[in-house]
């Protein structure tokens, strides 16, 4: 794999030749959230440094599952079509127990949206596909073979102690968004907590290459008769490569489970067959953590830095990408001047309680496939032994609850409803996505990628607000179903397409007064 | 409306019920009749249905326990 796989070259830095810059933003970490936030910033004209410590991107697939909500996020950014098109669709799951399929879902039960409930794609192409988008962005310095030796905070800015194959040199900056990953440098230099839970269980990953025409259907099994561990997932991933999951209990030896010979043969008794090829192997243990602030003074965590939770629930990358979505507008309107500076303790606000219930799904995910106690895995097990027959017991089966976009609902920069809706997403939700009348592949969300507060209006007149982006929808289509809007219906969307406000009739002093709110200029 | 879980005599001919119940435990290890409670106690909340109630039980049974 590391053949097709590019090198990023080491480059001077002007710090080593003496030149000393405060940047308006560092990022440190340039995997999958980290160049997010890099081209997020860029989009918004915020120039800022990314550093890393790589040469490569990512080994091995990683993260593979990403969300249609990611989905959504990556289109603003530009990398969108090239993920899916370079990806594995897949809308569906199945769970059995032994041999017998006990319960089949759909994620994405309804059809038209520009985007599938998921695609599957390894993380390095991810990276590949973010890098690329980044270096055509000049707003972007990017720094690969740049460690982060320290970190320290000021009021007002951020310096880095970088080590570099040319030597060392300080980074200076007024923001620091520390996408630095699980064993993230910067929290450690700040000495921050990292609390949560580790769970007694060992799961092995297999990645392997073969030719397989079964459907991308994401595959669980409790207690498989191939396997004599607790559970196993497959999962199809780009170019012939899948994923396949062995839950190997606390006692297993985790140098040992990683070895072909061991590998190999567990493979071989699941598929029936030894044609394939091993790709990448590696043993992890599920952990919950998270930090108590997301936001320190100038510095902002994001992404593993800021929470892990076990796999199985696509919650990890999924739920950083809506961390940069959420932070890199209201950063770039601060240093634009657009917003006062307490707009970014809404960052807090807004994602402490989507990583809440990111780790409470997992966990409860984790302690259903992983009992801590006799009771609790007899309690699993007639959940199993009752799902076969009766249909309640298979709803609680919990191979991982996936991914969903998070609802700011309490969040302070909503203006609550004061007119009367019963359906439609409410302030604090993201945007519905709906094709548009006026013609095939006209979607809705894709009318909201401009970084701007936009202002959707179902109807034909149209009210204008200086500096607001205006669209006008049919009001007798899909969409308008979608978002219960009768003729005269406006909705208000922050740059990260969440809703702000909605009316029943255009108002320019109340949409005046939402946009502010949302800006936290009240 | 939440309703009150009902703790006045519910069940048909009790020391029936009563005496089925221990004889479904029959011959069964220790292990076999957690399992089979725990089969019991799902079909019986998934029947039960309202959180309220199910709630006030898990209460009730806790605050029980006089050992």
């Amino acid at each position: 794999m590391s053949q097709s796989q590019p090198t990023f070259v080491f480059r001077r830095s002007p710090e080593l030749d003496g030149q000393t810059t405060r940047h308006p933003v560092i990022v440190l970490g340039a995997g999958p959230v980290g160049l997010a936030a890099a081209v997020d910033l860029a989009l918004h004209d915020i120039s800022c440094v990314v550093i890393d410590s790589r040469s490569d991107v990512s080994e091995g697939s990683r993260a593979i599952c990403w969300a249609k909500r990611s989905l959504e996020i990556c289109d603003r950014l530009g990398t969108g079509d090239a993920l899916v098109e370079k990806g594995v669709t897949w809308n569906e799951g199945e769970i059995f127990v032994g041999d017998e399929l006990i319960y089949s879902f759909n994620l994405l039960p309804e059809p038209d949206h520009k985007r599938p409930a998921f695609i599957n794609l390894q993380q390095f192409f991810f990276e590949q596909q973010m890098v690329a988008r980044a270096t055509e962005l000049a707003a972007i310095d990017l720094r690969w073979q740049h460690s982060a030796r320290d970190v320290r905070s000021f009021d007002d800015h951020v310096e880095i102690q970088v080590d570099t194959p040319d030597g060392p040199y300080t980074l200076e900056g007024d923001w620091l968004i520390a996408c630095d990953g699980v064993r993230s440098q910067t929290r450690e230099s700040l000495g921050l907590d990292f609390e949560g839970r580790v769970f007694q269980d060992r799961f092995l990953i297999a990645d392997i290459r073969m030719k397989e025409d079964f459907p991308a259907i994401r595959r669980f099994w409790f207690s498989p008769t191939f396997f004599d561990g607790q559970s196993t997932l497959m999962h199809k991933q780009a170019d012939d490569v899948w994923r396949i999951d062995f839950q190997l209990g606390w006692d297993a030896d985790p140098d040992e489970e990683r070895k072909a010979e061991r590998v190999i043969p567990r493979i071989e008794r699941m598929l029936g067959h030894g044609d394939f090829e091993i790709v990448w192997t590696s043993v992890y243990t599920f952990t919950c953590r998270r930090l108590a602030r997301l936001r320190h003074g100038c510095v902002f965590f994001a992404g593993d830095s800021a929470h892990v939770v076990s796999p199985f629930g696509a919650r990890g990358g999924n739920s950083g990408l809506q961390d940069t979505d959420n932070l890199a507008w209201k950063l770039a309107s601060v240093i634009r001047g657009d917003a006062p500076e307490r707009l970014l303790d809404s960052y807090d606000a807004e994602r402490i309680p989507a990583t809440d219930e990111n780790l409470l799904n997992s966990t409860r995910s984790t302690d259903f496939m992983t009992p801590k106690s006799k009771v609790s895995g007899a309690f699993r097990d007639a959940v199993l032994d009752l799902a076969r027959d009766h249909e309640f017991a298979r709803r609680l089966v919990n191979s991982g609850r996936l991914s969903v976009p998070a609802r700011y609902s309490d969040s302070p920069l909503n203006t609550p409803d004061a007119d009367t809706f019963k359906d439609g997403p409410p302030p604090g939700a993201p945007a519905i996505d709906a094709p548009l009348q006026s013609n095939a592949g006209d979607w809705l969300i894709d009318h909201l990628a401009d970084n701007a507060f936009t202002l959707v209006h179902f109807g034909t007149d149209a009210p204008s607000i200086d500096g607001l982006n205006l669209v006008l929808i049919d009001a007798t289509g899909l969409a308008s179903d979608r978002y219960d809007a009768r003729p005269g219906t406006c909705y208000l969307f922050r740059p990260d397409q969440h809703v702000a406000a909605r009316w029943r009739h255009f108002n320019a002093d109340a949409v005046t007064e939402a946009w502010n709110r949302a800006c936290a200029r009240l | 409306m939440t309703g009150e879980l009902r703790t006045r005599l519910g069940i048909d001919a009790p020391d029936d019920f009563y005496e089925a119940l221990i004889e479904a435990h029959a011959g069964l290890s220790e292990d076999e009749s957690m399992r089979l409670n725990a089969r019991l106690i799902l079909l019986l909340a998934n029947h039960v249905g309202e959180r309220a109630i199910l709630d006030q039980a898990i209460a009730a049974a806790k605050a029980a326990d006089r050992s």
